[in-house]
């Protein structure tokens, strides 16, 4: 098990450490704060690369829409320089903090983006992904070097960036990251469609998608469907009124949450809190195309009849906690996904099932091969959190 | 432009390599007598030209993938190749390599209204995709001034824009799959109708990697509803700093529009004498700003964008009042190249990215270079997101101004990079601004470029001679020297 930090002050001092771990042929755990380290695979490192005092904003200028920051940068400060200045992170990166059993409010953005996370906005402004714009960081040789820029337009060379994101710190450690921004929106409204059953709930979620009327979130809970829309004032009000008409005819009943009301509601669809989980519950996250969601859910309760699920991304994405068992019903769950794609990602469970079960999806042969040429491209000796990804 | 030297060894085995292929694509997917291949000599850089060693228009997917696995086998090279409407080289033709081209890729395989979403071929335009959706109301947003001729897998090879992108995103924030050949003749499928990778994102990746790493064969992109309204402002001020101001100034305010281009007292000019699009000729910096959006919600911006550009001295301010006004307002923009072509014999356009608050720095030192260079510049570009396409004017059977405008190019898109931007914002580095690549990146992130390469094409057989200066052997590449226990450790808090 890990044994001792490293923790770097500089960008050169991180390069520094990973040379040395080279030619040490140490493995490191590589951290931001820690939050999501209940998750992927358990890992056997020998040391704990700590970045958390690579931190601070290095450049923000609104009117580019760029923050540049830190690698260890926690994700509340970013959240808190941009909301004064009424600029937001559109991918809307979930905190997961509670679902995993820490504490809520922690992270670095580096390591939400490491994730490639996005919360309900996904569906209309993108992932992660979509919004680092660059980096610099130390590949596995112990060799500094970077990718992308800080302008919002950039075709010169691979775009690592999209590579990066989602790949939990296994082929490079980042010491700083150039994030796209946008304006936050002046109101936020959702339109609640009442006792809609999954199947129902997931065709009036495409139907609004489809509409012009730019729904920017669309989750189906128990019981309640919300749409939310964003914007300037009297658009909004416009568009809640037309989304009205357009869903009239599903004779649900409706509501509607104000700014604030609506705030509070799509932070908890966000950060996964309306899915019921126990104390031992495993929690699934299945990406599949919007419309296969309820068959999907229907398959996996026909054989697992207490399992829970909320959807999000208009039936796109699904939350599902089932009861605790040794290998987590990993075939079930990926058996229930079908021949139309998608895949499902074990997002919460104990390590002794972690390390037992595949906690992302097994790719095909050729695939699977492919990543791993990828990896070694980074990181040849596979010192960075070696088989976190399986 | 140097390209790597033929190989004799493949010359020599041309009627072989000929045969070989007639086999896989039976027909007249083979050509290779030189009256047939001369369409396919150069792409939309046309200063540059190179017939193929053999050109193959595969039909399906299993004679794409037999043709790869062949080339690996016998070390040949293939040139990807689209509709052959890049702008940087990305599909002009190597010698000693076969010309694989994509044209009959041409249908559109499912649309799916209920997931927002198309399956097509690679050889299907990007216009082809709006047009077959649009009677539902629907549309592919990433929308290149080439769209009616390029192809959707040229678009992802080159991660192409369109002046919607501002807010809608480029090609890889509207690509859901993709279907991809390797090198091995092996297939894969990236994404699907689902949300991002079950892995790395080697849809991202593919995505603008210019025809090096693979060949697409299939692509689902992400469909959007129209918009209900859509309105443009056009705007003139009478310094290039005021509309640049104004630039940052919308933004700034929180309003992201559809689109929001400029274009320079020249450009307007070429423009206005070639379609009549009434823009005012005393401006030194025209905006056009397009809003959209439920009427409410257009007209609302509108207004307030009017009124920024109002209090940044506009000294026109004017808005579309129905679709014909909107449509002639973009006619001069959308047609700006072409009428610049008026006006010279021969033009260069540029690509370069930068970050918005140093334009009216660059316009200006730009000019400096035009004095130095002894060549006029006329600049049109994306404001909204700091792509600049500069439009250098020469006459290419000048061998001198050919040699100059080269120069001046280079020299513009160092400064791009000098201030914080990028080589290219669109159009790919292809061969055009492979020898730059230098300027903007160090030998390390090259390196780290080119062992991705090799993880997908171990022997750089794929779009050989594109986008690295020099290129290294992968087995080099992939080297590891290691120190056993040789280093002490460094002074690194440890705990
Ligand atoms: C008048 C004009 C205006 C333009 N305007 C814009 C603009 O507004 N925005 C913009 O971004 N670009 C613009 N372009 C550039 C060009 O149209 C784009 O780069 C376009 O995406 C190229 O598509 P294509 O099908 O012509 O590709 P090609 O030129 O045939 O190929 C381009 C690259 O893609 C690779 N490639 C093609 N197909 C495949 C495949 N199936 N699999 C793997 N690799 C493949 C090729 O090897 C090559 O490297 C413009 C070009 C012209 C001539």
């Amino acid at each position: 098990m890990t044994t001792s930090t490293i923790k770097p002050r500089s960008p050169e001092e991180l390069r520094q450490a990973v040379e040395w771990a080279l030619n040490d042929g140490t493995t490191l755990d590589v951290r931001g704060q820690g939050s999501k380290i209940a998750f992927g695979k358990p890992m056997a490192c020998d040391q704990v690369l700590d970045l958390s005092g690579l931190s601070g904003v290095v450049d923000y200028a609104p009117e580019e829409l760029v923050v540049t920051l830190r690698a260890g940068t926690p994700i509340s400060e970013v959240e808190a320089l941009l909301a004064q200045r009424n600029q937001m992170l559109a991918f809307e990166p979930p905190d997961l903090g509670p679902l995993l059993g820490q504490e809520a409010g922690q992270g670095t953005l580096v390591g939400a983006v490491m994730g490639n996370l996005a919360g309900p906005r996904r569906l209309s402004a993108g992932a992660a992904r979509d919004h680092l714009l660059g980096f610099s960081g130390v590949n596995g040789r112990g060799e500094s070097f970077k990718s992308g820029g800080k302008v919002m337009k950039n075709v010169t060379g691979y775009d690592l960036s999209k590579l990066l994101a989602g790949s939990w710190g296994t082929l490079a450690v980042l010491d700083q990251v150039s994030v796209k921004v946008l304006p936050a929106p002046d109101q936020t409204r959702t339109l609640l469609l009442l006792g809609l059953d999954d199947a129902a709930a997931v065709r009036a979620m495409c139907a609004a998608l489809g509409s012009p009327h730019d729904i920017s979130g669309a989750a189906h809970l128990p019981g309640k469907t919300a749409l939310r829309i964003e914007g300037v004032a009297p658009s909004v009000e416009a568009r809640l009124k037309a989304l009205r008409e357009l869903l009239i005819d599903l004779d649900a009943g409706m509501e509607e949450l104000g700014t604030l009301e609506s705030r509070a509601f799509w932070r908890e669809v966000r950060d996964v809190a309306p899915l019921k989980v126990a104390s031992g519950s495993v929690v699934w996250k299945i990406s599949c195309p919007p419309t296969e969601g309820p068959a999907i859910v229907a398959r996996i309760k026909a054989l697992r009849p207490s399992a829970e699920a909320f959807y999000d991304w208009s039936g796109g994405l699904i939350w599902l906690a089932l009861p605790p068992s040794a290998d987590a019903d990993h075939t079930i769950v990926r058996g229930a996904i079908g021949a139309k794609g998608g895949h499902a990602t074990l997002i919460r469970a104990s390590e002794a099932v972690r390390a037992a079960v595949p906690v992302f999806q097994p790719q095909p042969a050729a695939l699977a091969a492919l990543a791993v040429r990828v990896k070694e491209s980074f990181d040849p000796k596979r010192l960075f959190n070696p088989g976190r990804m399986g | 432009m140097q390209m790597p030297p033929l190989d004799p060894a493949i010359l020599a085995r041309r009627s072989e390599i000929v045969a070989a292929l007639r086999a896989i694509v039976p027909g007249e997917g083979v050509i290779d007598d030189l009256e047939g291949m001369r369409p396919y000599e150069c792409d939309a850089l046309s200063a540059y030209r190179q017939m193929p060693l053999v050109v193959v228009l595969p039909e399906t997917v299993a004679q794409v993938s037999t043709i790869l696995s062949y080339c690996q086998d016998n070390k040949v090279k293939v040139v990807p190749r689209g509709a052959g409407t890049s702008l940087s080289g990305g599909s002009m033709p190597v010698g000693d390599a076969i010309l694989l081209g994509l044209g009959k890729f041409n249908r559109v395989l499912e649309i799916d209204y209920a997931n927002r979403c198309a399956r097509v071929q690679p050889g299907v335009t990007n216009l082809g995709i709006s047009k077959a959706v649009e009677h539902e109301g629907f549309y592919y947003a990433p929308d290149p001034s080439s769209q009616i001729a390029c192809s959707i897998g040229g678009n992802v090879a080159e991660n192409s824009g369109g002046v919607h992108c501002l807010k809608y995103g480029l090609t890889t924030n509207n690509l859901l799959g993709i279907e991809l050949v390797l090198m091995t003749g092996e297939v894969v499928r990236l994404g699907g109708k689902h949300l991002d990778s079950e892995g790395y994102d080697l849809l991202g990746v593919m995505t603008g990697s210019e025809g090096l790493l693979g060949v697409v064969t299939e692509v689902t992109v992400r469909l959007l509803r129209k918009p209900t309204t859509a309105r443009a402002v056009l705007l003139g001020f009478p310094t290039e700093a005021g509309a640049a101001d104004c630039v940052a100034a919308v933004i700034a305010s929180g309003i992201i529009p559809g689109g929001m281009e400029m274009m320079d007292k020249e450009a307007v000019k070429c423009a206005e004498a070639y379609v009549g699009a009434g823009y005012p000729l005393d401006a030194e910096g025209l905006l056009i700003v397009e809003l959209d959006g439920p009427p409410v919600e257009v007209d609302y911006l509108v207004e307030r964008v009017a009124e920024i550009a109002r209090g940044r001295g506009a000294t026109t301010v004017r808005v579309s009042n129905d679709e014909q006004e909107r449509v002639l307002f973009w006619a001069g923009r959308k047609a700006a190249f072409p009428a610049v072509g008026q006006i010279t014999p021969d033009y260069m356009c540029l690509d370069g990215s930068v970050p918005r608050g140093r334009l009216v720095e660059v316009l200006a030192e730009m000019r400096e270079m035009s004095k130095k260079h002894r060549l006029r510049v006329v600049n049109v570009f994306h404001a909204g997101d700091g792509n600049l396409h500069p439009l250098i004017l020469f006459d290419a059977n000048d061998a001198d101004e050919l040699h100059r405008a080269e120069e001046f190019g280079a020299d513009i898109l160092r400064l791009c990079v000098r201030v914080g931007g990028v080589l290219t914002g669109e159009h790919g580095v292809g061969i055009e601004k492979r020898d730059l690549m230098g300027v903007q990146f160090t030998e390390i992130d090259l390196d780290q470029q080119m062992r991705l390469k090799c993880a997908f094409d171990p022997d750089h057989l794929l779009n050989p001679g594109k986008v690295f200066p020099q290129l290294r052997r992968c087995a080099e590449l992939g080297r590891v020297v290691v120190h056993h226990n040789k280093m002490p450790f460094p002074d690194i808090p440890r705990f």
